[in-house]
């Protein structure tokens, strides 16, 4: 790649920052210059975010019918699945996919929210009655 | 600690390699990042299907995090100080007390606990490395490598991105030199890592990493079945270019860099031949940079209106392209 090509996108998810890239000069020496996002990359970093969000979104409605609990619109918000979040959790999958269910949910004692609500940045009043407080 | 240089901040590429070289220019080994980053044997390719990060198979550009520490112990001769914790609290004292007393550290977190990172960055990644070379009250002052300016870190996020659970979990660990060899002969090191990489590429005796492992991926994609999942299609193939590009890689999946480096070490050995070699890394790089942007396309598209074929094609070519790559670096290193 020739500095001339590095991509300089001005995308949206790089906030008007730069990243280091290394490429060569005219003369084939490499140069350590800076890009400011790339097109490619954009897209499919906003695939994986919009894929997120149709998640929690899906989630946002089931839990509004009782069907799942706050747990998993949270965890969709925070860009994680059942796996990541019960390894952030420190909590097996399991235990994390019966904390979906809405009556464990409403059971579950002050400690384990704390802990949700810790890791998903929100008090636990926000965490317990999601969606109605929204 | 005595004739420690003062941190300057200075914007790398890739977070660990970026560290790691600053950390060695505080002690008076000034190298360029992708020539520690050649020499500690960071570049590689991995395709692990069986193995699933948020339900997606590893696929890697660079040797796993932690392997550029241990590469500069290995091939440049530092001791590095490190350690892990259990206790959070004993984490933060040891690492106040070792600011003040005016050391420079390097620690692993996590980026979804770091607030200057932009939002859409925040996944749980737990291996960002970065540098805390000072403190005012209760703030750490951060130089981290791949943004352009310092920044300040609370100790209560920073607790928290140095102990979040998960994969690759940081643990609080926590790095810097002790000793560093100023006169330490590059020209062998750089030989013995270049073999050390070559060997890797070539002769891996698992099919899923080095060339073989970039086959492997291809014939992965090239049996995709378009009309059966496509959505799955195309978020599989945004995660390969995501982890391609993502959290800086230099661009190229580090091909870039690495040629970076072949030149410079074609200039140290005074070796025409890694110069061609880096040329041709150069190339290589360029073809997986069309790779990335035919599974972009490929990603952005409404209708099924790719060919996983192409797409196959293209990692293919990047294959063929290493091949040719390691094959001269094999030859004009035994001369």
């Amino acid at each position: 790649m020739k500095i001339s090509e590095v991509p300089q996108d001005d995308t949206k998810t790089m906030h008007g920052e730069k990243k280091a890239v290394y490429a060569v000069d005219d003369q084939g020496r490499y140069m350590q210059t800076t890009t400011k996002g790339w097109e490619a990359e954009e897209i499919v970093l906003n695939q994986v975010i919009s894929e997120f969000e149709e998640k929690a979104r899906e989630a946002t409605i089931r839990a509004k019918n009782n069907e799942t609990s706050p747990i998993e619109y949270f965890m969709y918000k925070n860009w994680m699945d059942p796996l990541t979040l019960a390894q952030a959790m420190g909590l097996y999958r399991w235990q994390v996919k019966r904390h979906f269910k809405p009556g464990v949910f409403k059971k579950l004692d002050n400690k384990i929210l704390e802990a949700y609500a810790r890791l998903f940045k929100v008090s636990v009043d926000e965490l317990i009655n999601f969606p109605r407080g929204n | 600690m005595a004739g420690l240089n003062p941190l300057e901040h200075r914007q790398y590429a890739h977070c660990e390699s970026g560290v790691v070289t600053a950390l060695l220019r505080c002690h008076n080994l000034d190298l360029s990042e992708p020539m520690v980053f050649g020499i500690t044997g960071g570049l590689t390719f991995a395709y692990i299907p069986f193995i699933k990060m948020t339900n997606m198979p590893i696929v890697s550009y660079r040797m796993i995090p932690g392997s550029i520490i241990k590469g500069a112990v290995k091939n440049l001769d530092v001791r590095f100080n490190t350690k892990r914790y259990r206790d959070k609290e004993e984490a933060l004292a040891e690492l106040i007390v070792l600011v003040d007393q005016g050391e420079i550290v390097g620690l692993q977190t996590s980026v979804y606990w770091l607030p200057y990172f932009p939002p859409e960055m925040r996944f749980q990644f737990n291996a960002h490395n970065l540098i805390i070379y000072g403190r005012e009250g209760e703030e750490f002052l951060v130089s981290d490598p791949v943004f352009e300016h310092t920044v300040r870190i609370k100790a209560e996020d920073l607790q928290n991105a140095r102990f979040a659970r998960g994969t690759l979990a940081p643990k609080g660990f926590i790095y810097y030199p002790v000793l560093v060899n100023t006169c330490i002969d590059l020209r062998e090191a750089i030989r013995k890592s270049i073999k050390r990489t070559v060997h890797m590429m070539l002769y891996a005796p698992v099919p899923f990493i080095g060339i073989k492992g970039i086959h492997y991926l291809a014939r992965r994609i090239g049996r995709l079945n378009v009309h059966k999942d496509l959505r799955d299609i195309r978020l599989f193939l945004g995660h390969i270019v995501r982890m391609q590009e993502e959290i800086g890689t230099g661009g190229g999946g580090f091909r870039f860099m690495y040629a970076a480096f072949l030149q410079e070490a074609g200039h140290i050995l005074e070796s025409v031949h890694l110069g061609e070699a880096s040329r041709m890394m150069t190339e290589a790089g360029d073809m997986w940079r069309q790779f990335a942007l035919g599974c972009a396309k490929a990603c952005k598209s409404r209708t099924a209106d790719f060919d996983v074929e192409d797409i196959a094609r293209l990692v293919k070519k990047c294959a063929i392209q290493e091949k040719l790559v390691y094959s001269l670096l094999k030859t004009s290193l035994i001369q």
